[in-house]
């Protein structure tokens, strides 16, 4: 038997064992697929991560570093090159490497930190044939920045997520012209701060409300027809365009890598793909917590690492038998709200509720109701589906209230 | 000097030099690709067909009933996943009961067994995906599913695990007969072999016509297929055809030995012989068929979207002849040719044969194939003795599959052997899970960098011209 078992040793693993640590468990195991910690953030070797968390623009590895030295300074044990392959309801994780072969490991707690994937070509069913230069952005990442290969020298990238445009600039400095970028919603999916450093210090066209229609080439790519989209997202067969590359990218959004929660039994929410949890990130099997993009896919690895602590302080919580559920209150919200994190409320504490909107939005009213009534409400001038949002709530509002609502209202301007 | 040459290394060829190799004879496969099964093998529906479409009295009837007799313990020697799912052609109105019972009495006269026509509740009962509109339906409990390219590549392997050669990127070019033999080129390269076996699907016109025989014509059928994500493989246990009609065959819908479910195909008569391209129209009219034959088909769960070309010929039925001894055709190997491909082997075998090939049994022919996915389907003792022998299956590498690097070498190391990354995802299935290759490829074509002895640069998706890089980076250039 293990106090704790963390599966995944990316950045909300690496937080989740620390914080678990400094609450004063002492038996954790962190189970890692790769050969190393720090996950996808060694493979994002620009800067602009830890501005919210140190103060400072870091890159993904030296992010990453933080912690790692944390991890290995309090002596936590890392299984490398462990491939988690099954969790049951009642915590036997079951796993296998190259040493030990299938072994299973019985947890007191575990926190899942699996992280997410990018969404597969193939879900697109764009017409054309399916030629070698078709990459997912972060494969390309991989293969540029850890592998030191260019996948081709002319590229167009569908979908303005943060990792296309990281790499539209990571693809230009390698000096491959980047002809286009084109997203399919009338407004960009990514950090405007990406939008500016990546894209148009560069000169780098975002096409906005376009998508691409047909792939062409038998064995490598030959190039990519795009077009303009109409409001129900349908392609406009006048606007065709024809662009000539070698490389077409995607990124057309990230997937919480929610199998393991699945065999556990974890229920999950429909809108972010991952666990339905509490304030604490417990899900709504006991003693199993989720954190990180696993759980919804965050923007900044900041927010991730804050996010993990919780769930890792709260995980050491149940193991020395300090955790109670004294309520459950559901969190829900309108239709211009896309989601919120926690999506219940099992204590009436201080708490911070994350939120994304539906669409693009100015001078709006965040309104937080309790049993229907206004309990807490704030103004934003600016909100966007690309970034995170949140509000924090005083835990006495929460007394006698049984149900909280989000709701966004649109102000005169 | 081969005993017998075949042109065409897909499901045809390979059952073919199967059969062959059971027997002391010098064979070798001839294909013009980086891999086996590249042709209409590779992108097919994979069913077996229980044999009430053919016409009675026809070739394609009669191989169909035998190939679907056979497949069952060709599989299971072959290790290849094999599923007696049974199918339903189902009916919407007056008129597709008429047809229904059509294809009913046909396939009594195919002999096909235990048919049996079923009320629309009755079809509910069996398969309650079904729309609400079905009013009957033909059940045909020995149809079953396979994967097509894979019992291709297990059907070569074993071929050549018994002595059969298979050379690669050897594109014919031209065929002279010669003194009691024929001698095949492909360019500089030479073969020569007494008796030929023209198994090119989509290019089997044009290899008999350089044999003399140009009264064959085999042209491309477009069939585009939508393949959804694992979780909805349990959508529907059956292979489900729409009864034809003016509008055609429609589109089937049915769940794969892996686990997917496969919408498609789309049938459109082309000409271009290399166009695999899929259209959105062809997308769109899988999604409003599949949708009027079963409810709730999640789409949003499409992992991937492919297109396949069939070789349709130009007499209705398949055209295995042989215009001159020593040479036969296995040209138009249309649907049902994936069911009745164990069954062309046998009746070409008998046809050289009767032209003077001398058929001695090996006494040390072996028709059993390591199973395919023999780490996969193992206990987990099995497993951890195999761990233990071999590390590398102890390490996942496709974590979508959960396909270990053992798997992946035995791929590489096995016949046929693979040799660029979709051979090692027709082998192995990794990279053709939700991420589709997203994670792991990199780590596959180093693997394949490493085993094969090349410059990671030269890696292809699917040989010559499809690498996957275009170079080194700046930084690893200047070192």
């Amino acid at each position: 038997m293990t106090d704790l078992v963390i599966i995944g040793g990316g950045p909300a693993g690496m937080s989740a064992a620390v914080a678990a640590y400094e609450k004063g468990v002492r038996d954790i195991l962190i189970l890692e697929r790769d050969e190393h910690l720090g996950g996808i953030l060694q493979q994002c070797i620009h800067n602009g991560f830890g501005l919210h968390r140190f103060g400072e623009e870091l890159t993904g590895p030296e992010y990453a570093w933080k912690y790692e030295k944390k991890v290995r300074e309090l002596g936590i044990s890392v299984k490398y090159r462990t491939m988690v392959l099954a969790v049951s309801p009642d915590r036997i994780i079951t796993a296998a490497n190259e040493e030990e072969g299938i072994f299973t490991v019985e947890a007191k707690a575990v926190v899942l930190a699996m992280g997410c994937r990018e969404r597969p070509k193939g879900a697109l069913n764009i017409a054309g044939t399916r030629p070698a230069g078709i990459f997912s952005a972060g494969t390309a990442q991989k293969l540029v920045n850890q592998k030191g290969y260019l996948p081709g020298k002319s590229v167009v990238i569908l979908g303005s997520g943060d990792i296309g445009l990281i790499m539209a600039r990571r693809m230009t400095l390698e000096g491959a012209e980047v002809k286009a970028v084109c997203e399919l919603m009338p407004y960009s999916g990514g950090l405007i701060r990406n939008i500016e450093q990546c894209l148009n210090d560069f000169g780098i066209p975002l096409k906005l409300s376009h998508t691409v229609v047909e792939i062409h080439g038998r064995e490598k790519l030959e190039g990519v027809t795009i077009a303009k989209v109409d409001q129900n997202r349908n392609p406009i067969p006048e606007t065709r365009e024809y662009i000539a590359c070698d490389t077409l990218l995607l990124s057309v959004g990230l997937i919480p890598e929610n199998e393991l929660s699945v065999q556990a039994g974890i229920q999950l929410d429909a809108v972010t793909g991952g666990a339905v949890v509490d304030q604490d990130r417990e899900t709504s099997r006991q003693g199993i917590f989720a954190c990180g993009n696993v759980l919804h896919v965050h923007d900044l690895v900041d927010f991730v690492s804050e996010e993990a602590e919780t769930a890792g302080k709260n995980a050491a919580a149940y193991i020395m038998g300090e955790r109670g559920r004294s309520c459950d209150i559901p969190v829900s919200c309108d239709k211009k709200i896309r989601y919120t994190v926690p999506q219940r409320i099992t204590e009436r504490k201080d708490l911070t509720i994350f939120f994304r909107v539906a669409d693009r939005y100015r001078n709006v009213k965040i309104t937080v109701l309790g049993d229907g009534r206004v309990v807490h409400s704030v103004r934003k001038l600016r909100m966007a589906p690309g970034e995170m949002e949140s509000i924090r709530l005083k835990g006495e509002l929460l007394q006698d209230i049984s149900r909280i609502r989000l709701e966004l209202e649109e102000m005169e301007a | 000097m081969y005993d017998v040459a075949i042109v065409g290394a897909g499901v045809v060829g390979g059952m073919l030099a199967r059969t062959l190799a059971a027997y002391d004879l010098s064979i070798c496969i001839l294909e013009k690709e980086n891999d086996v099964a590249m042709g209409a093998t590779r992108a097919n529906s994979g069913i077996v067909h229980a044999g009430y479409d053919a016409e009675e009295g026809s070739l394609k009837a009669r191989l169909n009933v035998r190939g679907a007799e056979m497949m069952e313990g060709i599989t299971r020697e072959l290790g290849v996943p094999y599923r007696n799912n049974g199918s339903l052609v189902i009916g919407f109105g007056e008129e597709d009961r008429r047809t229904i019972e059509g294809l009913y009495a046909r396939g009594c006269k195919n002999g096909v067994r235990d048919l049996r026509i079923l009320e629309g509740e009755e079809a509910r009962e069996l398969e309650p995906g079904l729309s609400e509109s079905v009013v009957c339906a033909l059940y045909a409990p020995t149809a079953a599913i396979v994967c097509p390219y894979e019992l291709a590549i297990a059907a070569i392997g074993n071929a050549m695990d018994n002595g059969v050669s298979l050379k690669l990127h050897f594109e014919v070019g031209k065929i002279e007969k010669k003194e009691g033999y024929y001698e095949i080129s492909s360019g500089e390269e030479k073969v020569s072999a007494r008796f030929v076996v023209n198994a090119a699907g989509l290019y089997s016109d044009e290899i008999a016509a350089m044999a003399g025989d140009h009264s064959i014509q085999v042209h491309p059928r477009r069939g585009e297929y939508l393949l959804l994500d694992k979780d909805c493989g349990n959508l529907v246990s059956h292979t489900i055809f729409r009864t034809p009609s003016h509008r055609g065959k429609g589109i089937l819908i049915t769940p794969t030995v892996d686990g997917n479910l496969l919408l498609g195909p789309t049938s459109v008569d082309m000409e271009d012989k290399e166009d695999r391209s899929a259209t959105e129209e062809g997308f769109a009219r899988i999604v409003e068929q599949a949708r009027e034959n079963v409810k709730n088909i999640p789409f949003r769960k499409v992992i991937t979207s492919f297109c396949g070309l069939r070789a349709a010929g130009n007499t209705g039925d398949f055209i295995i002849t042989s215009p001159e001894p020593g040479f036969v055709n296995a040209a138009g190997i249309e649907s049902p040719g994936l069911t009745a491909a164990p069954a062309i082997g046998e009746y070409i075998v008998e046809m050289l044969k009767s032209q003077g090939l001398v058929l001695r049994k090996k006494e040390d022919f072996h028709p059993v194939r390591r199973p395919a996915y023999a780490f996969r389907n193992a206990s987990v003792e099995e497993k951890n003795e195999m761990i233990r022998r071999d590390k590398s299956y102890g390490r996942v590498v496709c974590r979508c599959e959960t396909v270990t690097e053992g798997e992946i070498l035995e791929a590489i190391r096995t016949n046929p052997p693979a040799r660029d990354l979709d051979g090692i995802k027709r082998r192995t299935r990794a990279q053709m899970g939700r991420c589709q290759g997203g994670f792991c490829m990199p780590y596959i074509a180093e693997l394949l960098s490493r085993e094969m002895q090349i410059p990671f640069e030269e890696v292809t998706k699917s040989g010559k011209g499809s690498e996957i890089v275009a170079g080194r980076t700046k930084e690893t250039k200047a070192k």
